[in-house]
């Protein structure tokens, strides 16, 4: 029964890039660590031995070398990937993802795209410490011209991955370090899922609880929990925040009239507080409270466990804003 | 050229050579001239105590670890030690050193108690940052040791600011000659990164007096130098390229390690400029803790573990009648109690208060956050358990 086969959410990433660079001698992947070591989180393994040191590069620890020799042979038609160890060690290369991958297309009057895709973890790994927990979504997301992705289970990561490389332009795609052990469906077939559509994984009726990437369980977890109280939740995973799928938000929040949104970047500035914004916007009379909103703690993130939880968006703090939401305190 | 001849029955000087050549990429790679030893024993058994702190400290960690009482990243420092004793016993106290995340042999080397680093890595309030840096990110004002930092090569441009403004202060504001140098440690690895070649040509143009001691072990994870760095038998070269004097040091002797290193920072203070060591070293263990070391073969370790730098001072210490079989049981015995006492405290070091979350992100009081304070190590009291003032429910943040 292929339909019910399993694997891990590092096994969907390899098996997107895989497919992809079988269909398109253009793709290669470059990375730390990538190819004889078979990924620093085992997300490329085997694939030195498929497809060869041409294809599968390792690199040296220069972030902003690699980024911008990426986003180079992109210029020239070719479509890398390219792996971050750690999101957080892509600040060395800000100026190549951000003031090249982007602006490529524009600068050039339409004549030079920049189809790369970065990937790597994303968010705290536990324990981490503050260099090394970055959710990068809070700040890149600012910035027009690139696509961002951050799924919350292996179907819709290699479903995005795949589109994200057939794309014609730049993509951030935001993993976990957290989930890449985490076991989901995946068929065999071939599918690709279309960056912009959310998707609804639990309907209800009294309050919209709005999420992407890890955070995504803690909102299922909050809303097992409520519904043991009487309280309805409509979980939605936005799956990709560039492009914002405010649609289905809209409507649900049309159905419930409260919101809640859950994102585990720091809220000020951030793609949480431009989905509670646009909520804002178009259910204005919708609305029978302000949108709530779960963020970290908007501090630096501490090494210490107890306060790492505390500073985390977890389910306790998604239950209370549920509550607080929906008038049920 | 070692200080120190190597006198275990260790493996056969050809192959030696060949493994070095393999892991550094060179035939001849000690080219430093030979250092004349005149360090008194007394010194010498100082440097063999330091050396073996750190090596029980490293165990310790490790087996912390695998009891989950320390968390993360977790790098441990074991084969190097001979690098950050003999560098900071070549310069002064009050010279600042900083950093990568293999740091704890640096804190411990500077000074800091075991007590303060092990609550660290505990995430404890009794760790030298209140727990909230953790094992890469080891801290300590008192003794001049400016980090621990996790990003590979955010410390090189740091380390040209310390020694910048230590000219700074006594040239500019005391209006004497500079008196301090900086030492900035690097891994290999870090040679890559951009911000390297700016730090140097900076402190290449600048007469900056900060020696960058990289601390070549040969891998930067699983990358063995040469499939990572160019000129890998000739890092100096990188240096020679910023005008920079480089030197070859064998960082696995701790007598070589400390008169080379004062020789190179009684020239960078004599002289205000930069420095560039290719200090030749090994880590014994893997990159953090889930590391196989499938990339490296038993035999390279086994000869360079023949070449460890507290055996080989031992043996000399021993040879010389400076050291008797006894006086070294109880100096291991020491230690040993010293590390499981730092265990010990730091078992018993409560977790951080919860109102240490919203400290220390800005030394003002305003909204939610609530200034400074110091860690216990310094003299201060920082917030203990059971408080809870900060409501970090969203209306605040
Ligand atoms: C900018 C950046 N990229 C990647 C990493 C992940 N990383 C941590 S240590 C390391 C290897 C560094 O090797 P080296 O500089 O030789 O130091 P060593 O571990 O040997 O002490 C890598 C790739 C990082 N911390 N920062
Ligand atoms: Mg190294």
């Amino acid at each position: 029964m292929t339909a019910l086969r399993e694997i891990e959410f590092r096994d969907a990433l390899r098996e997107a890039m895989s497919e992809e660079m079988r269909r398109d001698k253009r793709v290669f992947l470059l990375g730390e660590e990538v190819a004889q070591y078979n990924g620093a989180y085992k997300v490329s393994r085997g694939m030195l031995e498929e497809f060869g040191e041409r294809r599968i590069i390792d690199t040296p620890i220069s972030e902003s070398g690699f980024a911008g020799l990426a986003i180079g042979a992109a210029m020239m038609g070719l479509k890398p990937i390219v792996e971050f160890m750690s999101w957080s060690f892509s600040l060395v290369a800000a100026d190549p993802i951000l003031n090249n991958a982007p602006k490529m297309l524009y600068m050039s009057g339409g004549q030079f795209g920049c189809p790369v895709v970065f990937r790597g973890n994303d968010g705290a790994g536990g324990q981490l410490g503050s260099t090394h927990s970055w959710c990068v979504e809070g700040l890149y997301s600012n910035v027009p011209g690139v696509k961002i992705a951050i799924p919350s289970n292996p179907y819709d990561a290699k479903g995005l991955l795949k589109s994200a490389i057939r794309g014609d332009d730049p993509v951030f795609f935001l993993e976990s370090e957290r989930m890449l052990g985490n076991k989901g469906h995946v068929p065999e077939e071939e599918y690709v899922i279309p960056f912009g559509q959310a998707k609804v994984l639990r309907e209800g009726t009294d309050c919209t609880v709005a999420s992407w990437g890890r955070p995504v369980h803690f909102c299922m977890e909050a809303a097992e929990e409520l519904a043991k109280h009487g309280i309805s939740c409509e979980v939605i995973d936005l799956r990709t925040v560039r492009p914002l799928d405010i649609g289905t938000v809209v409507r649900s929040v049309k159905k419930t009239s409260t919101c809640v949104v859950v994102d585990q970047s720091w809220s000020f500035g951030s793609p949480g507080s431009e989905l509670a914004s646009q909520v804002h916007r178009h259910c204005f009379d919708d609305l029978d409270n302000y949108v709530h909103r779960v963020h970290t703690a908007d501090v630096p993130t501490p090494y210490a466990t107890n306060l790492e939880q505390e500073y985390l968006p977890n389910t306790r703090k998604i239950v209370e804003a549920i509550r607080s939401a929906t008038y049920n305190l | 050229m070692t200080s120190l001849s190597n006198p275990a029955s260790g493996p056969a000087a050809a192959p030696v050579k060949d493994v070095h050549a393999k892991v550094y990429g060179d035939l001849d790679h000690l080219q430093a001239p030979p250092v004349k030893v005149d360090v008194p024993a007394e010194t010498q058994l100082r440097w063999l105590r330091d050396m073996l702190l750190i090596r029980e400290f490293e165990i310790r960690c490790m087996q912390a670890y695998q009891e989950k009482k320390i968390g993360g990243f977790c790098h441990v420092y074991i084969g190097q030690e001979a690098v950050a004793v003999g560098c900071t016993q070549a310069v002064r106290h009050e010279d600042p050193i900083v950093t990568a995340y293999r740091d704890h042999g640096h804190a411990l080397a500077r000074g800091m108690a075991a007590k303060h680093c092990m609550a660290e890595m505990f995430g404890r309030i009794g760790g030298c940052a209140k727990g909230k840096g953790g094992s890469m990110h080891m801290f300590d004002k008192a003794n001049n040791l400016y980090g621990g930092h996790g990003i590979v090569g955010a410390q090189t441009p740091l380390g040209a600011g310390l020694a910048f403004a230590c000219k700074y202060m006594d040239e500019v504001i005391d209006g004497k000659k500079n008196s301090r140098v900086a030492l900035c440690f690097l891994g290999d690895g870090a040679l890559n990164q951009g911000a390297f070649h700016e730090a140097l040509n900076l402190a290449g143009l600048f007469d900056i007096p900060v020696i960058y001691v990289v601390e070549n072990n040969g891998y930067s994870m699983g990358t063995a130098i040469a499939r990572g760095t160019t000129m890998a038998h000739s890092l100096v070269t990188k240096a020679a390229g910023y005008g920079i004097d480089g030197y070859v040091v064998d960082g696995m002797d701790v007598l070589e390690v400390q008169a080379e290193m004062k020789r190179i920072a009684d020239k960078c203070r004599e002289t205000s400029r930069p420095a560039f060591v290719d200090m030749r070293t090994y880590r014994f263990k893997g990159h953090s803790m889930s590391d196989p070391r499938k990339y490296r073969t038993k035999e390279e370790e086994e000869v360079f573990e023949a070449d460890d730098p507290i055996g080989k001072l031992e043996r000399h210490l021993k040879a010389s009648g400076a050291l008797s079989e006894d006086a070294f049981k109880a100096m291991l015995k020491s230690v040993r109690d010293e590390v499981r006492d730092a265990v010990a405290w730091s078992d018993a070091s409560p977790a951080p208060g919860m109102d240490e979350l919203f400290t220390d992100v800005f030394v003002e009081r305003w909204g939610p956050y609530t200034g400074s304070t110091q860690p216990e190590m310094n003299g201060g009291t920082p917030n203990l358990p059971g408080t809870l003032t900060i409501d970090t429910k969203e209306e605040l943040l």
